[in-house]
């Protein structure tokens, strides 16, 4: 059996280059992506974990955290969409009408 | 006994009459401001009537009658309630204020009727008589001090009630900020009572302190010193040495409030508050010295500065400070019941005499200097005839008001200190040369002013009706002590004795002195007073009828003299180089800018500096980009995930 450790390891490199590449990246769709990719390193730590304790609470979060991911990136497209047609650009940088 | 039982109404009455002339008179007409404002001095006079009546049909164990209405303060151990009280002392004050002062509304109605201030004027005037019965209904030292301050209030108001005038602003400061001082000592012996006694009930204080032993001269105990700033504090209010700078220049206000305010009533609070707290000052021999003193000092003081002034309404300010000496001077020599005998008597003839000194300015036009009047005996004769009577009841002319209460205040000085005596009858002597020099500069002589310029008109029926009415009073009032003279009763006395009978002090019976009716009352009507009061009008019908150039050459023959008479012994002066200018450069120069500008300003505009520097630096954090605030997450969460690791590690 491969030991949980290797799983973890490999959530907690997920997660680094999912952190990374929110911080660094301009690309709207990017940092989009980049957040999908934290929210799953996320589910293979809970997995798991799940699997190691023999227990199934962890198994049901991920369910949830699917959930809230998929209407997430629902909503979120749907924003960017709008941010594309509006302003001609997908960086963030330039998304700063608040600001100004 | 509806009146008795609901006390409560008499000072309602007037405090009604001023809401509604001075919250909802603005757009009324002139008949209805005067309808109201009498209407409610006239049912608070009625009202006072009908509880005297109330008030002599009471059996002797019920007096003082106390009436709580509800508790005011309740404070730990301390209680104060809102109670009245009434007993002689009250009944007498009370007619004086509601009665003289129902006249002087009246009269106000003619001498204020083209003044634009009218409706304000009659609000103010009623507002005092609230607060003036107030004064004198209150069953304890507490709300005493309310309409203490009420009454002070409202001769603010009324001096500076000519507000565009400075001088008449100024004025009012000034007796503002003297009273101040005063009532700073009355506040301190009202706490010192507390302490002393545990109550400020005059029904509990009073008898307390009457059945202390008195103390001895030379140790000042509690009660002395209660007594003495109480005095202070009757010293600003009633303008005896040395507070007493405020109240000439009150006479700056319109002239029914020098009548009303600084001649018949409030003025006099001071001696009704020495005379309610006798059983303090009765065994404080000490304090009781200080008054007769400080009395009888003020009174020969004021009176000299009296003699040379040309100002008609400033002869008459000193002459009240003069009498107001007397008045203290009878407290001080233990004859309380002399004194406000002279205190009511003093109502009538002072209250008159400004009533008609208004008249006066009245006919005049507003002139007040005396110097630019003369011989107006006959062209207003109702004001000469009335003034005549007053001049002659203050003087002390036999038969008249002032003879009756100023020969039994001097009478009872002259048990205690000759000195004394002698003063008082130099005062009284001064009184009657000032007095009819007055009236000779006034109505007599020649006429000194321009007649085409000043049309001399006698008053209107409602200025001259009062004038009659306290006439009457101020000639016949004093008969009620006038038994005395030939061995019979003292009325007044008698019926004020129960007041001061609760000291301890027994008025001394009569019968015990071998009493020849015949021999004292020659002694009261050719008595040193009587005969120096004669010089005194004596020597004012040599200077200012037979030769009137004599004044002239005595002034500049005794220039110096005359000049500190006439600069009123310098004490403005003194006070404005010794107290007032220092307090306002302190006040300018330390308090605010150094205190107020330096510390008090600094401290809050150092907060704000510190707060906006802080801002300044810190918005750079704020850069409103997503990825940066996720970063410092990041490096927060890095943080405190290896700050747990380290700590349970």
């Amino acid at each position: 059996m491969v030991p949980t450790s290797y799983y973890l390891v490999l959530s907690a490199v997920l997660f680094g280059l999912g952190v990374v590449a929110f911080i660094f990246k301009r690309n709207i769709i990017t940092i989009f992506m980049s957040i999908e990719l934290m929210l799953n390193a996320v589910n293979l730590a809970f997995v798991a974990f799940s699997r190691a304790l023999g227990q199934l609470q962890g198994q049901v979060f991920v369910f949830f955290v699917i959930v809230v991911a998929a209407a997430e990136a629902a909503v979120g497209l749907a924003i960017i969409i709008v941010i594309a047609r509006n302003r001609g650009t997908l960086n963030v940088e330039r998304v700063d009408s608040l600001k100004h | 006994m509806p009146v008795l039982t609901y006390v409560w109404i008499l000072p309602l009455l007037p405090l009604l009459g001023a809401a509604a002339n001075g919250i909802f008179g603005r757009g009324w007409t002139k008949g209805v401001v005067t309808g109201v404002a009498l209407s409610s001095t006239t049912l608070a006079f009625l009202a006072a009537l009908e509880l005297v009546r109330e008030f002599v049909a009471l059996p002797p164990d019920q007096i003082p009658w106390t009436k709580s209405y509800f508790m005011w303060i309740s404070a730990g151990g301390f209680r104060a309630d809102f109670a009245l009280l009434v007993d002689q002392l009250t009944v007498v004050m009370l007619l004086v204020v509601t009665g003289v002062g129902w006249l002087i509304h009246i009269y106000s109605t003619g001498y204020m009727h083209d003044d634009p201030g009218y409706r304000r004027f009659f609000s103010y005037l009623n507002l005092f008589m609230f607060f003036m019965l107030l004064l004198v209904l209150a069953a304890n030292y507490l709300l005493m001090f309310v309409g203490w301050e009420g009454v002070g209030l409202c001769s603010y108001l009324l001096i500076g009630f000519f507000f565009l005038r400075q001088s008449a602003t100024n004025a009012g400061n000034k007796a503002f900020w003297v009273n101040r001082i005063g009532d700073f000592g009355f506040i301190l012996g009202v706490l010192l009572i507390l302490r002393t006694f545990g109550t400020l009930d005059f029904a509990t204080v009073l008898p307390r302190a009457a059945a202390m032993p008195a103390e001895p001269a030379g140790q000042a105990g509690a009660l002395t010193w209660i007594a003495i700033l109480l005095f202070v504090g009757a010293a600003g209010k009633s303008a005896q040495l040395p507070l007493y700078v405020w109240l000439p220049d009150a006479m700056e206000g319109p002239t029914p409030v020098s009548a009303l305010i600084h001649a018949a009533t409030m003025v006099t609070a001071g001696v009704y508050m020495v005379a309610r707290s006798h059983a303090i000052f009765l065994n404080a021999p000490m304090a009781m010295e200080a008054v007769a003193v400080v009395g009888c000092v003020t009174a020969l003081f004021a009176a000299t500065i009296g003699l040379v002034q040309t100002d008609i309404k400033k002869v008459l300010a000193y002459s009240t400070v003069s009498q107001l000496g007397y008045m203290f001077l009878a407290c001080g020599v233990g004859a309380f019941s002399a004194g406000v005998f002279h205190l009511m008597m003093h109502a009538f003839f002072k209250g008159l005499l400004f009533l008609a000194a208004g008249s006066v300015i009245h006919a005049m036009g507003g002139e007040q200097d005396m110097s630019k009047m003369g011989g107006l005996r006959k062209k207003i004769p109702w004001t000469f005839w009335t003034m005549f009577m007053a001049t002659l009841a203050i003087v002390g002319t036999p038969g008249f008001s002032g003879f009756f209460s100023k020969d039994e205040i001097l009478n009872e000085t002259q048990n205690v200190s000759m000195t004394l005596w002698a003063l008082g009858v130099l005062t009284a002597g001064l009184t009657s040369f000032y007095m009819f020099r007055l009236l000779f500069l006034t109505f007599f002589g020649s006429n000194r002013f321009d007649e085409r310029k000043v049309h001399v008109h006698e008053s209107p029926r409602n200025m001259l009706a009062p004038l009659v009415v306290l006439a009457i009073l101020a000639v016949g009032g004093g008969w009620m002590a006038a038994p005395h003279l030939w061995g019979g009763v003292n009325y007044f006395e008698q019926f004020l004795a129960p007041v001061f009978a609760t000291s301890g002090r027994v008025v001394m019976p009569k019968d015990d002195l071998v009493v020849d009716p015949g021999r004292d009352l020659l002694k009261a009507l050719a008595g040193a007073p009587v005969i120096v009061g004669l010089l005194g009008f004596l020597l004012a019908w040599w200077f200012y009828i037979r030769s009137p150039k004599t004044p002239k050459k005595l002034a500049t023959s005794l220039a110096a003299t005359y000049k500190l008479l006439s600069g009123k012994y310098f004490v403005d002066e003194l006070y404005a180089a010794v107290i007032v200018r220092p307090l306002v450069w302190i006040s300018d120069k330390v308090l605010w800018r150094v205190v107020d500008e330096g510390v008090i300003d600094g401290t809050v505009n150092a907060v704000a500096r510190v707060s906006e520097e802080a801002g300044d630096k810190l918005r750079y954090a704020s850069t409103g980009n997503i990825r940066t605030y996720a970063a410092w997450i990041l490096v927060g969460a890095v943080v405190f995930t290896s700050l747990l690791l380290w700590m349970a590690g």
